[in-house]
């Protein structure tokens, strides 16, 4: 009897981690069996957890974490699903209250030899063995292979042995361990001896009656007859840290990645379904994916669904398998359902096909490392956890204070508000932070949810700064988070914000979003100058984002209603100072002939840009008007041009808004812009000389635009400016000493002829008399009077 | 039918000779190979017919040319469809080979790709159901012998495959009449009080095109009726830059064009351009782009490097140079003004001028664009 057979050795259940036809396997082998105890590939520390399997707050998907005491960094993932031959083993004998163990390599000998850096996972045989079998059965995708011939056939051929597919497995593994021996894994060995000193260590404890579960590839190893003296040998002199487990969520988007137990799988969805369903797996999966498509309101009838299910059968037909797998079902999905198209088909992947399910783990189980991490991170730096608030003054130039505010900065991305950032007293260097700090008992659960992220701190908030990167919608948001990076000096994480920056702006056809991100962009390169940390990839896109406001702005410009364009002139001013800060820290191979790629250039461009701006007629005025005082400020517009443009743009032929519009632009507006006039002479000066060429016919037209944007000033604002109109330029004052000294200066006292030239006008304007029209060349600044 | 003989006569000496005329050795030696079931009347198993479109060496030895230069996935579902009583729409940008796709599957499956319906503005409803022999008519009434059967009334009645080209161009009430058709297998003729059923190996491939969307969107009742498959653009840049320098080749030497010596750089500069801006992503998949609104086709690659060639024949020293290309290339991408020009000059300013080797290029474009 087979029976008796299997007892008298171990029962050796080689399986594909995360393989749905294998765990219903292993089930069904086990309940013929009634092995006495359960093995288990899995790291020995974590039998004490086992139990917890058996919680009803633990749902699978969830994972088994390895990691060294005195360097959470190093840290090492058992993920399980509820597809997984291993939990389904560990769930079949705490249910019938038979002994599980686990026996691979102890972790504190694998994280031992795992260099730590490397992302090198315990064991993913360099040889795929699946591979070489599924090409040796001719087919090109080892996945559909194993699905056919393992997992399909388990799951259909119910009648049969349930021991028979672990003994032709078995054979194969065999084979093809014969060729490729350890498959360019040599550590393998070393977990392989390890485990037979465990198998031999059962059954003296047990007897006959093991059932061992473990990676198909393993079997053959298990099976070979050495003595204990060889495999002892072998694990002699295997370097050991101290180690800690714990039983971590889990999510199906990880069990997609490869990690742990080396097979990363693509569709946890899919095999989470094909274990759960009872049976008729893709009529039930049609059917899903149906209701997903509804949900999300396309017209999926059940005719479809039959259709959908009729074109799998067919496709696996045409294809010679025995059952349509995910390949054949997508195809039809698309075809079907989706009209061909695969915006439809992304979702079904996402939702159904990687699936969103989320683990949890009881609250009994150990610390996760991060807070382990947390608490070596504060006794180094002596920044002591308090409940009560304090002050932190942090100086960035010396390095405990800079790794503080890095570790602060890092919790803050992390969600754990441990210190709030408070505006600094005196000091606004940048070398200078200051940190208002206060430790909240449920800080510890933040500590514990962020777990999910990584083991350090660093290495938490970098992958949440990356996932972060990943799902931000808007612009401003991943600009925000690359200035957050480099204020935690995340550099691993820069790449990957970067990257999703420089993808977000080329997408994003709003120009005034680019001009939005681009000042947080220039200040985290000065951050970054602070910090010493590399910003060469910041600076490219930067200067990248610079480019394409060059291009885009002017059509911008256009067609705005008074708020846009006021908010839009705030951005161009953000931008001209960002691209000064930029031609600073640009990158320097623009060794082209044209020189446009080297941080002048940028500036010429934008230089450019400007000018376009000032001379196109279709832009709004306050627009128009900013884009010419920049340019008069840098020196690259001429007092006669400006004062050329400042009359096109005030002239009869322009609706008055547009002119209006068009000085405030230029001169600024109640914000600020009057002190401005105060203080720039020069500026003062060229309205002056404007106002007083303009002739009197037009002055009246004139006059309401200029009072509507000087009314906007402060009182003492406009008193100071009509003092200095009035006392005139300082060549014609009675005190002119330096007489030629300053053409546009205004000197102290009154110009007598000139103040009782500009009566006949107010009397025009008070209407006190009809009389002639005074001197035309000598209309002069009413300006305080009328304000 | 006297109508089919003269066709096979002439044959021989067509301009464009049908599939199952060019390519019947291979069909026959398929046929021969073949040993798989065949759903009824089809003269190849499905696995045959995939085989013929997408190339292979038989068993005895011959070789089939591939028909279909493009993922296997997409044939397989194709072939399988037509297996089932589900008819196929083959959807894609112009110049994914739709039509020659569809032709080599009737070909292959039913040994006939002339059952064709060639869809039009104003493609009446008897090109679908059927016509009246006028003259029949007057002098001996309504009767079977006075019926024009349409093509696809024919492929009904005896169990072939049925072609539409340009299903979207067709008015709605005209495509409306396939409904009948594709749902309950029959045609009636309520003149005569009959019906025409359709026979076991009717099928109907019809193609339509997703860019210019919105002439005539198929109804859902109609759509339901269709699966799917969607034709892609070449994959890779090789195949592309193969296709267009072959295409331009033929066409060059049609039109008497001096053959150019150094075409293949720019040709393949063309194919970059289109690509990058179609799938809004640079070759090296480190920058995003925006996409224009034009479709950028490699029938339109073709376009603009046949155009430069005749610039560089006619107006230049025959060698083709950026200079030929860039003002096609505009004129291709740049069909809404506003939009599409901003999109073109992020693309000159961000990839082209940093590009090694492309500053020619980008003078040229920057010349034609100012």
């Amino acid at each position: 009897m087979t029976g008796a057979a299997a007892s008298a050795r171990p029962l050796l259940l080689g399986v594909r981690h995360h393989g749905p036809g294998s765990a219903r396997a292993v089930r069904a082998a086990l309940e013929a069996a009634r092995p006495r105890v359960v093995l288990i590939e899995g790291p020995p520390e974590g039998d004490a957890l086992l139990p917890l399997a058996a919680d009803e707050q633990m749902k699978p998907p969830v994972a088994l974490l390895a990691h060294a005491v005195d360097d959470p960094g190093r840290a090492a993932f058992w993920p399980m699903a509820e597809f997984s031959p291993e939990w389904v083993a560990i769930r079949w004998a705490l249910a019938h209250g038979v002994p599980a163990r686990f026996i691979d390599l102890p972790a504190a000998h694998s994280l031992a030899l795992t260099e730590p850096g490397t992302d090198e996972p315990p064991g993913s045989p360099a040889v795929d063995p699946i591979g070489v079998l599924a090409e040796t059965a001719g087919y090109d995708d080892p996945e559909a292979w194993w699905e056919d011939v393992v997992e399909h056939r388990a799951s259909g051929g119910g009648a049969g042995d349930p021991l028979a597919p672990f003994a032709v497995l078995a054979e194969a593994m065999t084979a093809l361990r014969e060729v490729y021996g350890d498959g360019g894994h040599p550590r393998d060995s070393v977990r392989e001896a390890y485990m037979r000193i465990q198998l031999r260590a059962a059954h003296k404890e047990f007897g006959d009656g093991i059932a061992v579960v473990c990676g198909a590839w393993h079997v053959p190893a298990l099976a070979a007859k050495t003595t204990l003296a060889a495999d002892k040998a072998l694990l002699k002199g295997v370097p050991k840290v101290r180690t800690e487990l714990t039983w971590v969520p889990w999510t199906h988007r990880r069990l997609a990645r490869h990690s742990g137990y080396g097979a990363g799988i693509e569709s946890p969805g899919w095999y989470g379904h094909l274990f759960g369903a009872p049976d008729r797996p893709v009529e039930r999966w049609m059917t899903k994916v149906a209701g997903l498509l509804r949900d999300e309101d396309r017209f999926i009838s059940s005719a479809h669904v039959i259709e959908a299910v009729r074109l799998a059968g067919g496709l696996a037909a045409v294809r010679g398998r025995p059952l349509p797998g995910l390949t054949e079902t997508t195809d039809a999905i698309r075809a079907v359902m989706c009209e061909g198209s695969d915006v439809p088909l992304a979702l079904v992947r996402d939702r159904l096909v990687v699936g969103e399910t989320l683990g949890e783990v009881p609250d009994s189980a150990p610390a996760v490392p991060l807070q382990r991490d947390l608490n070596r991170l504060q006794r180094t730096l002596r920044l002591k956890p308090e409940a009560s608030e304090r002050e932190l003054e942090l100086d960035l130039r010396k390095d405990t204070d800079a790794a503080r505010s890095r570790l602060l900065h890092r919790l803050r991305l992390l969600d754990v508000s441990w210190g709030d950032r408070a505006t600094g007293r005196g000091s606004t260097g940048t070398f200078r932070e200051t940190w208002r700090l206060r430790w909240e008992p449920e800080l510890h659960v933040r500590v514990a949810e962020a777990g999910v992220w990584g083991t350090t701190v660093l290495s938490a908030a970098t992958a949440k700064a990356e996932s972060e990167a990943a799902s931000a919608t808007a612009l401003a948001e991943v600009t925000a988070l690359a200035e957050r990076c480099l204020l935690a000096e995340l550099t691993d994480a820069l790449p990957v914000v970067m990257t999703a920056l420089a993808d977000r702006a080329a997408l994003d056809a709003d120009v005034s979003h680019l001009a939005e991100a681009l000042p947080a962009l220039a200040r985290s390169l000065r951050y970054g100058d602070v910090r010493a940390t590399d910003t060469a990839s910041l600076g490219a896109v930067a200067a990248g984002l610079a480019e394409r406001i060059c291009v885009g702005l002017p059509p911008a410009c256009t067609g705005l209603d008074a708020d846009g364009a006021e908010e839009l002139r705030r951005r161009i001013d953000g931008v001209h100072t960002a691209i000064g800060l930029l031609s600073g820290a640009g990158d320097g191979d623009g060794a082209d002939g044209d020189a446009a790629g080297s941080p002048d250039g940028l500036r010429e461009r934008w230089a450019a840009v400007l000018h376009k701006l000032t001379a196109r007629d279709t832009v709004v005025g306050v627009i128009r008007g900013r884009a010419a005082r920049i340019l008069l400020d840098d020196g690259r517009l001429t007092q006669d041009e400006a004062a050329r443009l400042m009359g096109l743009a005030l002239s009869s032929g322009t609706p008055p808004t547009e002119a209006a519009a068009w000085i405030e632009g230029f001169v600024g507006g109640a914000a600020g812009g009057g002190m401005l006039l105060v203080h720039d002479e020069r500026l003062l000066s060229l309205i002056d000389a404007w106002l007083t060429g303009v002739r009197a016919s037009a002055f009246t037209d004139v006059l309401p635009l200029l009072r509507r944007t000087f009314s906007a000033y402060e009182p003492g604002v406009r008193r100071t400016l009509g003092e200095l109109v009035r006392r005139g330029p300082s060549p014609e004052g009675p005190h002119g000493g330096g007489a030629e000294a300053s053409p546009s200066g205004f000197g102290p006292g009154i110009d007598e002829s000139r103040a009782d030239a500009v009566v006949p006008v107010l009397r025009l304007l008070l209407g006190l008399d009809t009389g002639p029209a005074p001197r035309t060349d000598h209309t002069d600044r009413p300006l305080g009077a009328t304000a | 039918m006297t109508v089919s003989a003269t066709t096979a006569v002439v044959a021989n000496e067509a301009l464009r000779p049908h599939a199952e005329d060019a390519f019947a050795d291979e069909l026959k030696a398929l046929a021969a190979a073949d040993d798989r079931p065949r759903p009824a009347r089809w003269k190849l198993s499905p696995w045959a017919v995939s085989t013929y479109l997408l190339g292979g060496t038989l068993a005895d030895g011959t070789v089939i040319t591939p028909k279909y230069v493009g993922p296997r996935r997409l044939v397989e579902v194709a072939v399988t469809t037509l297996a089932t009583d589900r008819a196929l729409l083959l959807l894609g940008v112009p110049g994914t080979a739709k039509t020659w796709v569809s032709e080599h599957l009737a070909a292959a499956v039913s040994g006939d790709s002339t059952l064709l319906v060639q869809g039009t503005a104003g493609t009446p409803e008897e090109a679908v159901r059927y016509g009246w022999n006028y003259a029949q008519l007057l002098a001996h009434g309504p009767s079977r012998a006075a019926l024009v059967p349409s093509p696809v009334m024919r492929a009904m009645s005896e169990g072939m495959t049925a072609r539409v080209e340009e299903l979207t161009r067709i008015p709605a009430d005209v495509q409306d009449a396939l409904i009948t058709i594709l749902s309950e297998k029959t045609l009636p003729v309520p003149e005569l009080g009959q019906e025409v059923q359709a026979v076991r190996g009717f099928n109907l491939i019809a193609t339509a095109n997703d860019r210019d969307r919105g002439v005539n969107e198929l109804s859902s009742a109609l759509r339901r009726r269709f699966n799917t498959v969607v034709l892609p653009l070449p994959a890779t840049p090789d195949d592309e830059v193969d296709i267009v320098s072959r295409r331009v080749d033929q066409i060059g030497s049609s039109l008497d064009l001096p053959a150019a010596p150094d075409g293949l750089v720019e040709i393949r500069r063309v194919v970059t351009v289109f690509r990058e801006l179609r799938n809004g992503v640079t070759t090296d998949g480190r920058t995003k782009l925006k996409s224009p609104s034009g479709t950028l086709s490699t029938a339109e690659a073709i376009s603009v490097v046949t155009n430069g060639l005749a610039l560089a024949a006619h107006f230049g020293d025959g060698i083709l140079r950026p200079g030929d290309v860039a003002a096609g290339i505009l004129g291709a991408v740049v069909r809404d003004p506003a939009a599409d020009r901003v999109v073109w000059q992020e693309y000159l300013e961000t990839v082209v001028r940093e590009r090694d080797g492309w500053k020619d290029f980008y003078r040229a474009c920057r010349e034609v664009s100012a």
